[in-house]
C-alpha cells in the first residue's frame, strides 16, 4: 500500500527496494553466521542469550503491549493522568518495561495538537510498548522529512489535518521513549477495554495516523 | 561528527515506502544481528559508542544498506576497534588470537534481565543541579562536534523553549569515547518551524528534541 506519488520534486526513493540480490543475501548470511560463531567461541557472546533475546523481541514484545496502555487510558480517567504525568510507571503498572523504555513520555493528542514521533539520528523507538520499528520509521525519508514537513508526512500515511492544529514532533535524540495516546474515536462508548485495545494500532501510536470508529 | 545518519531537515529521499504485515525480522540474519548487538554490549558498549561505530559507516554504504546492515558493520567495527576480532578472520571464520575477557558472556537470564529491566540513563552523581527553567528560552549551541553526538545539525544556533526537564542523563559525547559519562541535565526543548526551518515558513508546526545541558546557553 505504498503511496507512489512523489513528494515534491524529490527523486524516488531508491533505498528501500529490496535491492539484495540473492546472492548478497547469501553472503550476509554467511558473514554473520561466521561472525556469530567467533564471539561466541571468544566469549563475547552466549549462544542461548542470543536465541533469548530474539525469541523476546519476535514473540513477546509489540504494539498490542502499547495498545493496551492507550486503551485502559480511555477507560480510566485517573490511569490516563498517571500516564500523562509519568508514562514510565503508569506503563509498568500494566507490566511492561524494559530495554528502550526506560524513561517513557506520552503525549497526548487532541482536537488542537497532532503528535508524531521520530529518530532522526538513529532509530530510537520504544521497544517494551511498540516493539521492534517497522522498516519506514527507521528509513531515510521519514527520519529526514518528518520534522521540516510533518503534514506531508502525514498525508502520504492519509492523515489530514486542519491548518490551525498544531503539529508536534518528537525527536527521539536522548533516552527518553515517546508514545503517542491518540483520541479515542467516536462511537467507542460502549466498548469494553479490550475491544478497544483492538483498535489501536501501531502507526496511531508513532503519531501517523489516526484511529477511526470501527 | 557531521554525518549522513544526522539527516533531520533533509527533504531529498523520496515517498515512505511501507511493507504491509510487515515480519519483526524479514530473514534469520537479521535476526542473529539484532540479538548479537544487544548480548554483546556488556563488552561492546556503551550504546552510545555503539552509534558511533554505526555513524562512521562510509556515506554511500550507509544510504544504500538496510537498518541489519548498519548494526552488523557496527558490531565488525567495535570487534576489530577493541581488539576482539580481526579482518582475517571475519575472513575466515576461524579464531586465531583470543583477548581474555574480564568475566564470561551474559547467559540468557541475564539476557532476559537486560531486555526486562533495562539499562537507566539517568544517574545520582554528576551535575545535578538544573541550569535553566522550565518556559526559559534557551539556544541551541553552534558548536563543532568531531565526535558523537546528539546535537543534531537542525537545531544548532537556533533558539528554543524548555519544555521539560528529565533529570540528569548520561552525556553521549563523552561516553561514546571512554572519557566518562559526565553526567548532567537532560531538557526537551521545543523549537518553532520557522525557526529551524526560515522566514518563508508559516506552518502551524515544532518540534521537541531532547538537548543536554552541555548542548545549551541562555538566548540572547
Amino acid at each position: 500500500m505504498s503511496d507512489k506519488q512523489h513528494h515534491h520534486d524529490a527523486p524516488k526513493n531508491p533505498y528501500h527496494e529490496s535491492p539484495r540480490t540473492d546472492e548478497q543475501n547469501q553472503q550476509l548470511k554467511e558473514r554473520v553466521e561466521k561472525i556469530e560463531s567467533l564471539l561466541i567461541e571468544k566469549g563475547i557472546v552466549a549462544g542461548d542469550a542470543l536465541e533469548k533475546l530474539a525469541d523476546i523481541y519476535e514473540n513477546d514484545l509489540g504494539p498490542m503491549n502499547g495498545a493496551k496502555v492507550v486503551a485502559r487510558a480511555w477507560v480510566d480517567a485517573e490511569f490516563k493522568k498517571r500516564l500523562l504525568d509519568d508514562a514510565t510507571a503508569a506503563i509498568a503498572e500494566l507490566g511492561f518495561g524494559g530495554l528502550q523504555g526506560e524513561h517513557m513520555i506520552a503525549v497526548e493528542n487532541t482536537r488542537e495538537v497532532h503528535n508524531i514521533v521520530v529518530c532522526t539520528l538513529c532509530s530510537c523507538y520504544p521497544w517494551p510498548v511498540l516493539g521492534l520499528p517497522p522498516t519506514w520509521y527507521k528509513s531515510a525519508p521519514y527520519r529526514s522529512r518528518v520534522v521540516i514537513d510533518p503534514r506531508s508526512v502525514l498525508a502520504e500515511f492519509g492523515t489530514m489535518l486542519d491548518d490551525d492544529v498544531e503539529v508536534r514532533v518528537w525527536d527521539s535524540s536522548a533516552e527518553v521513549r515517546y508514545l503517542v495516546l491518540p483520541e479515542r474515536p467516536p462511537g467507542t462508548e460502549d466498548l469494553s477495554e479490550e475491544e478497544l485495545a483492538k483498535l489501536v494500532d501501531r502507526d496511531a501510536m508513532i503519531g501517523v495516523t489516526k484511529i477511526s470508529t470501527p | 561528527m557531521n554525518g549522513i545518519h544526522d539527516m533531520g531537515g533533509m527533504t531529498c529521499f523520496g515517498v515512505i515506502e511501507r511493507e504491509e504485515n510487515e515480519p519483526v525480522f524479514h530473514s534469520d540474519w537479521e535476526r542473529r544481528v539484532f540479538a548479537m548487538n544487544i548480548a554483546s554490549l556488556a563488552f561492546l558498549g556503551p550504546i552510545d559508542r555503539a552509534r558511533h561505530a554505526i555513524e562512521r559507516m562510509d556515506p554511500l554504504h550507509y544510504l544504500a544498506t538496510s537498518y541489519y546492515e548498519h548494526w552488523l558493520a557496527g558490531i565488525e567495527t567495535l570487534a576489530k576497534d577493541l581488539g576482539y576480532l580481526t579482518d582475517e578472520e571475519i575472513e575466515s571464520g576461524k579464531v586465531i588470537d583470543s583477548k581474555d575477557t574480564p568475566h564470561p558472556p551474559p547467559d540468557a537470564e541475564m539476557a532476559e534481565g537486560l531486555a526486562r529491566g533495562g539499562m537507566p540513563a539517568t544517574r545520582e552523581d554528576g551535575r545535578q543541579e538544573a541550569a535553566f527553567k522550565v518556559g526559559e528560552k534557551v539556544r541551541a549551541r553552534n558548536m563543532e562536534v568531531r565526535g558523537h553526538t546528539r546535537l543534531t545539525l537542525y537545531v544548532r544556533g537556533k533558539s528554543g523553549v524548555i519544555a521539560r526537564l528529565h533529570g540528569t542523563h548520561a552525556f553521549p559525547d563523552t561516553a561514546a569515547h571512554d572519557q566518562g559519562e559526565n553526567s548532567q541535565p537532560l531538557y526537551n526543548v521545543r523549537f518553532e518551524a520557522n525557526e529551524l526551518w526560515g522566514d518563508n515558513v508559516d506552518r502551524k508546526d515544532c518540534v521537541y528534541i531532547d538537548l543536554w545541558e552541555d548542548y545549551l546557553e541562555p538566548a540572547k
